[in-house]
């Protein structure tokens, strides 16, 4: 349920407090909460982000779902209207609607081993679930994160990364397709990685969030694990534009992900996932 | 040698395998370690060997020119390393460096070819094995060769906004 004013479609102003660079083309932008009035999200949840004069974009909030404000959304500057995010300073007034959308079934999960898969700005959407778990360490069992990126430059949350791979309660892998001069880490994809996360496949539950094609061979790979095909869960992506299931733009197959989605029980997309641009 | 039978028995690769096959296994294998640095193999060798890393992790690189090594895979625990000893003509066609410390069973390959040429089943059961293995590296190179996270716009923008 939104929480930023009364009509789902007006956005509300929200003044930039911060912005953070991640790598050289993503940055993530803290924003004060709209009017000072509270806000809350889900983990797995997203804005819509209003540069005033350029447009209107779904960005995931990758913030801490503990303390949502600052409202964090973290972007790549893959257009205009990213760029035109990359490029706000402090001070900067942006459009804000949110939140919106499904979350990361973090309480269907206590009890159970996490396994958490990433890859490339698909951290961004599970930082929140990962904060969410920490944060209620003991409800959960064995928790692994497994984060695959381009190259050693493309690493998100860094901090993040060391702080979490010094903890004894956590496991944490990174691996990079192509890697540079000096990296020692992993080399390879993310889903090669699976295998060897200290899970119990049988009784653990996997988020996945990244390129689509990323997704689809780490699915088929944790079936091979023998993990519950419902208890994987996925963040899928398409063009959002009203975000409240109105325009249509964001269908997918028989969804709406702005709606229904962005984060779906596999076996609720399982059929989707495998026919051509859907 | 009982040891290293248990320890086999253990590993995910040799899972439900006949028991008197992994006590043969055994007999031609050996625990070996390298340390952070050190190279298991060059590639343009004789691939005598082939290894199953237990602990630590391994840097498959090629050297190229203008460039020196470059990484290519990392591998870890519970997989195996190399399978240029099983097709003529027997030269690895990568370096294998050891990333950090690597404890790893070493099987001599002369030994396990000549077994699978007397004994067919043996051969098609580490066959079953090794496949699999060659599959996931050809399917996970592919992916990386696909540049998945250099074509993909960002959360949650897929019309490049």
């Amino acid at each position: 349920m939104h929480t930023l004013g009364r009509d789902a479609m007006v956005p509300v102003p929200a003044v930039v407090r911060r912005v953070r660079r991640q790598t050289r083309d993503t940055c993530t932008v803290d924003l004060d909460s709209p009017r000072g009035q509270g806000f809350s999200f889900r983990p797995g949840q997203f804005n819509m982000v209003y540069v005033f004069g350029i447009g209107e974009v779904p960005i995931s909030i990758s913030g801490n779902p503990q303390r949502p404000v600052p409202i964090s959304h973290t972007v790549r500057a893959v257009g205009a209207i990213t760029t035109a995010i990359r490029g706000l300073r402090r001070g900067d007034v942006v459009g804000l609607r949110g939140p919106f959308g499904s979350s990361w079934p973090v309480e269907a999960a206590e009890g159970m081993d996490v396994l958490i898969v990433a890859g490339g700005v698909g951290l961004a959407p599970l930082r929140p679930a990962m904060l969410h778990v920490l944060a209620n360490r003991e409800r959960y069992g064995r928790v692994a994160l497994l984060y695959g990126a381009r190259t050693p430059h493309d690493l998100l949350f860094r901090r993040d990364l060391e702080r979490w791979r010094g903890r004894f309660d956590l496991h944490v892998a990174v691996t990079v397709d192509a890697p540079v001069l000096g990296w020692n880490g992993g080399v390879g994809v993310v889903t090669a990685l699976i295998q060897s996360a200290p899970v119990d496949f049988a009784e653990c539950v996997a988020w996945v969030c990244g390129p689509e094609v990323m997704m689809r061979f780490a699915v088929a790979e944790l079936l091979r694990l023998r993990v519950a095909a419902e208890r994987i869960t996925l963040s899928m992506e398409r063009n959002m534009k009203c975000a409240v299931g109105l325009c249509g733009h964001c269908q997918y197959g028989p969804y709406l992900l702005c709606r229904e989605g962005p984060v779906f029980r596999y076996p609720d997309v399982q059929r989707w996932l495998t026919i051509k641009e859907v | 040698m009982e040891d290293l039978e248990a320890l086999l028995a253990r590993q995910p690769f040799f899972r439900g395998m006949d028991p008197r096959w992994i006590a043969f296994l055994a007999g031609c294998a050996r625990n070996v370690r390298f340390n952070a640095g050190e190279y298991l193999f060059h590639e343009g060798d004789e691939a005598i060997r082939f290894l199953l890393i237990r602990h630590g992790r391994v840097a498959l690189e090629t050297h190229v020119p203008g460039h020196g090594p470059v990484t290519i895979q990392t591998i870890g625990a519970d997989d195996v390393v190399g399978w240029s000893w099983l097709f003529p003509p027997y030269r690895w066609i990568f370096d294998a460096r050891a990333v950090e410390l690597v404890r790893a069973v070493e099987f001599e390959a002369a030994c396990i070819r000549q077994k699978c040429d007397q004994d067919p089943a043996f051969g098609y059961v580490m066959l079953m094995r090794l496949v699999p293995v060659i599959v996931s590296r050809l399917q996970a190179t592919r992916l990386q060769l696909l540049d998945v996270y250099g074509v993909v716009a960002g959360r949650h923008a897929h019309t490049r906004a």
